[in-house]
């Protein structure tokens, strides 16, 4: 797996985080923007539509009512021509909205002899100009304005027109039929017309700027376009001509929507503009003309765009700065923490006097430069504590050592102790389970015939009773000189050991001495476990143990003395009890049965050699288990005269 | 749609290059030797793709290599070719073949040259109406043009027995929108698309074709008086031979040929967008490209077959020879 240092997952992790969240600021803003303003962007241009159509129908509206008032007027067929004449004329005087009006009739309708009359008033150059329409160059009755009313039996505005006849610009009239009664029948007698100049509405509407380049076009009730910014299109092209030149199924659509006179906010794209765009548009109340007012999405939200922009600009830098600021705290952080660790390294490779780096931050990594300090101070002393203990405890080992030494030394430890003497063997080994022991061995001369010998073990281990046990056998050695009674020497000796014994120690002995030369001996024990007697070519029994107690505790107690026989070949085998309680790494106890049985199976024993054996058996046992208790062994073999 | 005019045209370029250069081999020297000589015009109506070939062989100059400088008079719905023709305002006149049929009986012209073989005229319904034949028109306001217009469709209302109240018709189809007449003239390569370029759409359109009545009548033509014909063959025949060149030109460059229509429509002030003169020059090229006559020429069974049905309708009393009427170069 791949190594990163905390300072880049820091730094990349709020980083990460930043970026999402001025993304998701920024975009939630753009978008929430772009809602807004989108809906105002309708709200604005659907009241600019409202209003330019309220101001064009308001005028439109005029006209229609002036219009329907003189066709009113003209049903009265009194009316003489000049009468006719002078009303025609006094109206458009009277209404400067109206560029010209025309007062048709049917063909002999108004004069029997005449195919045309039809009186037009119109405005050129600030006058009012006037001539009667109709000849066989402008036969006025297949004029739409002319014929519409009067197919369809109701006023009408018509498309937007060149009159040459008339004001020669571009104009859309307003068309009254009237009628007269006739055989008591109202019969078309011909139409009113108003004309309204198109260059007024073309200027109204060409007027209105949305944005740097949204414009409003108006499309007449057949989709030609009456205004449009590009002056080639107007009066020449419908929005379905257009969309035809540009191979473009959307613009005929979208046209037919927009003559279908209903009010629509759509994005139109690129379809009326050069950019996308959005329109609104809605149908006139009157002449059946539709109103667009397109303007382009970009200019629509430039505001938007400029305030992400800023905002994208904001983020840039701000996230620059948290780049800064965020590499500069993870380095606080790290860079101590790199440096302790390198000091640790240095610790532990023991340079306990290193200068620890100053750090001065007040913070966990201060706590933990603090606690760097402490522990190198701690470890100093603790290694300083360490060495001078280990010191002592060498000292107090080589001590020991010259201690076992001494008190090994002052055991009898040549052997054969008396080669000298064929008349008994007698071996012994000692195996302290620390450096010194609280067992002792001993034999020696009390006369000529008389041979004690004594295997002890002293309560609890180590120097109490290693000291203990140099009391008890230079005691013995002094007490044992010329006595021969060994209950006498027990009882003596626990006398002595036994007042001003205030760490209450005691000892176990066996205590016995051979007259060498008969072989009886006789012997004491004070709580010590019951030695083996091997008689030659006998099987082994246990030396039944007296019930007397351990010497050292009970001052004034009388030990009493057996005697036994060794033949020429017996054996006596004494112990301590780390002889039956080794124990091996299980802990189970090598035990009297397995003495015994051992024992048993030497059928011509050799003190040496049993001790040894013994001694062997017991390692075997033990498999290499740390030795619990000192192990003292004696063998005394009465050789004299064996008799098989 | 048409059925009979359907022709692909691309097939008689070749036989009608063919025959212009025919036409073009022998007389072009001595035409350029003489002095330019004046004659005019007439069209039968508005500038407009129709008369593309005129106004490309006169902007391109193919009447000044023939040597004729010529004066194109433009009408309009109230103006009659013919009269012009008759009071010698024009050496020249474009019409319909009936109209020089009917024209002839009162005043002494001759086709020098017929253009366009197939139909155009037509009427148009809204299917919403209803309608879906000529019968169906009975008791119904149909728009028609004035004069020579009338023509086919009366002939059909009274052969076919269909009492339709007619109106008169101006180049607006205002009225038709509206909903003022039920059916209304139309020439298929103008006002049909006319009625596109108001949103309407070919699915909301009945077209009714004089074709499919079995009225197939060619229509535009060069007339002039049996005088002139006679008296200035060799004019005649460079205007019918500069005129067929202006239409291969035409028809070979619509772009450059709508930008001259255009530019003569602007002059006019009439109303003009080029997606309407493209649909106009393309139908013009389907109507004059014709299988079963060479470009120019009037096919004497047309001839006999418009002679008949007038005949049998009234609207001619003596039907002229075709040998008499027909002054064209090419038979």
């Amino acid at each position: 797996m791949k190594r990163y240092p905390i300072a880049f997952k820091l730094t990349f992790l709020i980083l990460s985080c930043a970026f999402v969240i001025v993304a998701a600021i920024v975009a939630y803003n753009y978008i929430s923007s772009r809602d807004i303003i989108l809906r105002q962007a309708e709200d604005n241009s659907r009241l600019l539509v409202a209003g330019t159509a309220g101001r064009i129908d308001s005028v439109l509206s005029g006209v229609q009512k002036v219009a329907e008032n003189i066709a009113f007027s003209l049903e009265d067929a009194t009316l003489s021509k000049q009468e006719i004449l002078d009303l025609n004329r006094r109206v458009l005087a009277n209404n400067p909205e109206i560029y010209g009006m025309a007062i048709a009739f049917e063909p002999y309708s108004l004069q029997p002899d005449k195919l045309y009359f039809a009186p037009y008033y119109f405005r050129s150059g600030g006058r009012i100009g006037f001539t009667m329409l109709g000849d066989a160059k402008y036969r006025y009755f297949y004029m739409d304005w002319y014929q519409i009313p009067k197919e369809m039996g109701r006023s009408a505005w018509t498309e937007p027109y060149f009159d040459e006849g008339g004001g020669g610009v571009p104009m859309a009239t307003y068309s009254v039929p009237f009628y007269r009664a006739r055989d008591g029948k109202p019969e078309f007698a011909g139409v009113v017309t108003a004309d309204v100049s198109l260059s007024w509405l073309q200027e109204l509407v060409g007027s209105i700027r949305l944005y740097d380049s949204g414009y409003a076009f108006l499309l007449s009730r057949h989709g030609t376009f009456i205004t449009h910014p590009d002056e080639n299109l107007v009066m020449n092209q419908t929005i379905f001509s257009l969309a035809e030149e540009r191979g473009s199924r959307e613009l005929r659509e979208l046209g037919q929507r927009m003559l279908s006179g209903e009010a629509a906010f759509t994005p139109i794209g690129t379809l009326l503009s050069p950019k996308d765009s959005y329109m609104f548009s809605d149908g006139l109340n009157f002449g059946g003309w539709s109103l667009g007012v397109v303007f382009p999405r970009d200019e629509m939200l430039a505001d938007v765009l400029r305030l992400s922009k800023s905002m994208i600009v904001i983020g840039i830098v701000g996230f620059v700065l948290l780049v800064l600021v965020t590499v500069g705290i993870a380095r606080r952080i790290t860079s101590p923490l790199r440096e302790l660790s390198a000091s640790a390294r240095e610790i532990a490779s023991g340079n306990l006097d290193l200068m620890l780096p100053e750090i001065r931050a007040n913070d966990e990594v201060g706590d933990l430069a603090e606690s760097f300090k402490y522990m190198k101070t701690s470890l100093k002393d603790f290694i300083r504590d360490l060495t001078s203990t280990t010191a002592a405890k060498e000292r107090i080992e080589s001590e020991l050592r010259i201690a076992r030494e001494i008190q090994m030394g002052i055991l009898p430890k040549l052997f054969p102790a008396f080669p000298d003497r064929r008349e008994f063997e007698v071996f012994a080994s000692i195996e302290p389970a620390k450096e010194v022991g609280g067992d002792l061995y001993d034999f020696f001369f009390v006369d000529e015939t008389h041979f004690c010998f004594l295997v002890g073990d002293v309560s609890g281990k180590g120097v109490p009773a290693a000291f203990f046990m140099a009391v008890t056998k230079t005691l013995l050695k002094v007490v044992a000189e010329r006595n021969l009674d060994p209950g006498d020497i027990l009882t003596r000796v626990n006398a002595d050991l036994s007042s001003e014994n205030e760490s209450c120690m005691f000892v176990t002995l066996f205590l016995a001495i051979i007259d060498i030369e008969t072989g009886e001996t006789r012997y004491a024990n004070a709580g010590h476990n019951p030695p083996v007697f091997l008689p030659c070519g006998g099987e082994p029994e246990w030396i039944p143990p007296l019930g007397e107690p351990v010497a050292g505790i009970m001052e004034g107690m009388q030990y009493s003395t057996k005697t036994m026989t060794l033949k020429p070949g017996d054996l006596l085998f004494i112990y301590t009890d780390g002889v039956t309680e080794a124990m091996d790494p299980d802990g189970s106890l090598y035990g009297d049965d397995r003495l015994m049985t051992l024992l048993s199976a030497d059928k011509e024993p050799f003190a040496p050699k049993l001790v040894k054996g013994v001694g062997e058996a017991i390692r075997v046992f033990a498999k290499g288990a740390e030795q619990s208790d000192d192990i003292t062994m004696l063998a005394m073999q009465f050789i004299g005269k064996c008799a098989p | 749609m048409r059925t009979d005019s359907s022709t692909p045209p691309v097939p008689f370029l070749f036989p009608l290059a063919l025959l212009l250069a025919a036409l073009l081999a022998a007389p072009a020297a001595p035409a350029l030797a003489q002095a330019s000589e004046k004659a005019s015009i007439i069209l039968q109506w508005l500038p407009q793709a129709q008369f593309a070939g005129y106004y490309v062989a006169k902007d391109k100059g193919f009447y000044a290599e023939e040597g004729i400088d010529l004066d194109i008079l433009p009408s309009g719905p109230d103006i009659l070719a013919s009269d012009y023709l008759e009071d010698g305002r024009a050496d020249f006149a474009t019409l319909f073949l009936t109209t020089g049929l009917q024209r002839r009986e009162s005043l002494p012209l001759v086709n020098i040259g017929q253009f366009v073989q197939h139909s155009a005229l037509m009427l148009i319904a809204k299917k919403s109406s209803g309608i879906k034949s000529f019968q169906d028109l009975d008791g119904k306001k149909v728009g028609l043009w004035a004069n020579e217009f009338q023509i086919q469709a009366r002939a059909l209302f009274r052969s076919q027995g269909i009492a339709a109240t007619v109106v008169p018709q101006t180049s607006s189809l205002d009225l038709f929108m509206r909903g003022g007449v039920a059916a209304c003239s139309a020439m298929w390569y103008n006002e049909y698309h006319t009625l596109l370029t108001y949103g309407l759409d070919e699915a909301d359109l009945q077209p009714l074709f004089f074709n499919d009545a079995g009225l197939n009548f060619p229509e535009d033509g060069i007339y002039c008086l049996e005088k002139t014909a006679k008296d200035r063959p060799e004019l005649c025949r460079m205007l019918v031979r500069a005129t067929l060149k202006g239409w291969l030109y035409a028809f070979a460059h619509k772009g450059e040929a709508l930008d001259i229509v255009l530019g003569h429509m602007e002059a006019a002030k009439v109303p003009a967008n080029r997606a309407h003169q493209r649909w106009m020059l393309d139908r013009m090229e389907d109507v004059t490209m014709a299988e079963h006559v060479p470009m120019g020429v009037l096919n004497r069974e047309d001839f006999q077959r418009v002679v008949r049905a007038l005949t049998d309708t009234g609207f001619v009393d003596t039907a002229p020879r075709y040998e008499d009427f027909y002054k064209g170069t090419a038979q």
